[in-house]
């Protein structure tokens, strides 16, 4: 379980999280939604520890988040930070294998090189192990950092925007491994832009505005014509198929 | 591939060595191989520091076109060199020369350096702005020179010249061996930071997703770079563009972004080149001027092909 009490956070004098209070239940898939600028990227950035908040606290179960050492905390959570450069000429299982670096900072054991592999062939990329990253298109980058954050091998995944470039086979095949993943008790945080996909595979939802949270619960409560419309001013129906909410812009 | 690369440089630096301790020698084998031997350790000694503190410069400001010189430290050293001819005359400046000398240079560059890396690696991770600051510095410290400089009497105003190129003649026994200690020691606090550098490189966020304290990092290591930029710039003077003529070439020939191999790597290239420059500079072409002078000038060079290119890509 991942729980944030009152989370406050401004950048340049604006206000960005204002007393955000949210859980990320324990082996779920919560999906993090709401329009541009709502604070979504910082409220991951914050759960991560990448960002300090004014006030307000992040708790791992029982535990403040920020009395943990960072070496153990990196053995408990991970995340993947959106547009992420990579300057250093690496191959992709150069990469990937950075992600066993919190469990093993010296070189790869066996066992650390059998989690690489995996990873690679989670995300399909094989046949790419080679290849440097800069010479890799956007989605095939993003596989890879995605493969690197899944070999690190964390009870607590915060993925932002993790369907960035990637086509509609790679967004599923993702989709699935996490799924997988949660299904196995990881608990998986997610930034998610398309709500269908949100709604197929996430178990919580929550839906930020203006840096609040504005709804809170399963995708059936939060996925509702009325709740999208203030959320996003925009009109939208919702359908479902296989029990499960599609929407669709009007 | 790592190995060979090494070995590769580790004969180029030998080569180096033994042509500079050897050509052109005559007479007393003992007294010309003490009297290079100590001009050869210089050259190694500032070189390595100069190329190992550029990497890890710029590994940590994530930016190949910098160079801790960047940051002022070059200013700084010409700024106490003017102060002193202008409060002491050069005569008095001049007797200073020696162990006090060092230290107190030394000593000041770092307390500058410390003072500018502290305040603002502990109010921000911006390390665009500490490097804008550093600039900015550097600016206001070659302004109080120049305005230093024009108050000096014009004949000892050749000593604040003298002072201001890095030069590798006259480089007394106890301040290089001072310097090489100090330089060894650091150097070896590098290496033990090479497997989280290689983390650093992946980025701020990066490395902290990875477990790293990242602001504690780069300010422990800005502190190394520090230490061996100032004995240094104390031992020969200011260098600016060579670190990054070395690192560029490292970069290039390495084939491996681990820094237990770049670092010294980049290290035995420096001091190979700088070593065979002089060896040309001293005993091919028979010129007396500093051989920093051209490397300088090569560097200032590389320094803006990189820039034309990065603008290109």
């Amino acid at each position: 379980m991942i729980r944030c009490q009152n989370l406050t956070f401004s950048a340049g004098g604006k206000r960005i999280l204002d007393a955000v209070t949210a859980d990320a239940p324990p082996g779920r898939i919560t999906a993090l939604v709401g329009p541009n600028g709502a604070g979504k990227s910082t409220l991951l950035g914050l759960m991560g520890r990448l960002k300090e908040p004014e006030r307000g606290q992040v708790m791992l179960g029982a535990e403040d988040a920020a009395g943990i050492p960072r070496p153990i905390f990196a053995r408990r959570l991970t995340a993947l930070r959106q547009a992420t450069r990579i300057t250093p000429r690496l191959t992709v299982c150069d990469l990937v294998g950075f992600g066993r670096y919190p469990h093993n900072p010296g070189h790869l054991t066996k066992e650390d090189q059998r989690i690489v592999e995996a990873c690679m062939t989670d995300m399909a990329l094989d046949d790419l192990a080679d290849r440097q990253i800069d010479t890799l298109s956007g989605g095939q980058q993003q596989r890879a950092l995605i493969a690197m954050v899944l070999a690190q091998e964390t009870e607590i995944l915060l993925l932002d925007e993790p369907l960035n470039n990637l086509d509609l086979s790679h967004a599923r095949r993702v989709m699935n491994n996490l799924s997988a993943r949660s299904r196995a008790g990881r608990t998986i945080v997610t930034v998610l832009h398309d709500l269908t996909i949100a709604a197929r595979f996430a178990d919580h939802v929550v839906a930020l505005k203006d840096g609040r949270v504005h709804a809170e619960g399963s995708p059936d409560e939060v996925f509702t014509p009325e709740v999208l419309r203030e959320l996003y001013g925009a009109e939208v129906e919702v359908h479902r198929i296989n029990g499960k909410p599609v929407i669709l812009p009007i | 591939m790592r190995v060979n690369v090494l070995l590769i440089a580790g004969a180029w630096y030998v080569a180096a060595a033994l042509l500079f301790l050897t050509l052109g020698a005559r007479g007393d084998w003992g007294f010309i191989l003490a009297f290079r031997g100590q001009k050869l350790l210089a050259l190694t000694v500032v070189a390595a520091a100069v190329a190992v503190s550029t990497m890890v410069f710029q590994t940590i400001t994530a930016n190949r076109i910098l160079t801790p010189a960047i940051m002022g430290f070059d200013a700084l050293y010409v700024l106490i060199q003017t102060m002193l001819v202008f409060t002491l005359g050069g005569a008095g400046a001049f007797a200073l020369k020696g162990m006090p000398m060092f230290a107190l240079e030394t000593a000041l560059m770092i307390g500058a350096a410390g003072i500018l890396f502290g305040i603002m690696l502990r109010r921000s991770e911006d390390l665009n702005r500490m490097v804008l600051t550093g600039i900015v510095l550097g600016i206001l410290l070659r302004s109080l020179s120049g305005l230093l400089s024009r108050l000096i009497d014009p004949s000892e105003y050749a000593y604040v010249m003298a002072s201001s190129y890095a030069q590798f003649t006259n480089v007394e026994g106890d301040l290089l061996w001072a310097a090489t200690g100090i330089t060894i020691t650091v150097l070896a606090l590098v290496m033990l930071h090479a497997r989280r550098l290689d983390v650093i490189a992946l980025g701020r966020d990066n490395a902290m997703i990875l477990g790293l304290e990242h602001r504690r990092e780069a300010q422990r290591l800005m502190v190394l770079v520090t230490l061996l930029v100032a004995v240094s710039t104390a031992l020969v003077g200011p260098i600016v563009f060579f670190g990054l003529l070395v690192s560029a070439i490292a970069y290039q020939v390495a084939g491996t972004w681990r820094h237990a191999t770049l670092l010294p790597l980049s290290a035995l290239i420096g001091a190979g080149m700088l070593v065979v420059c002089q060896t040309l500079f001293e005993r091919v072409l028979d010129l007396q001027s500093n051989v920093l002078v051209v490397v300088e000038a090569v560097g200032g060079l590389v320094f803006i092909l990189l820039l034309i290119r990065r603008a290109r890509t």
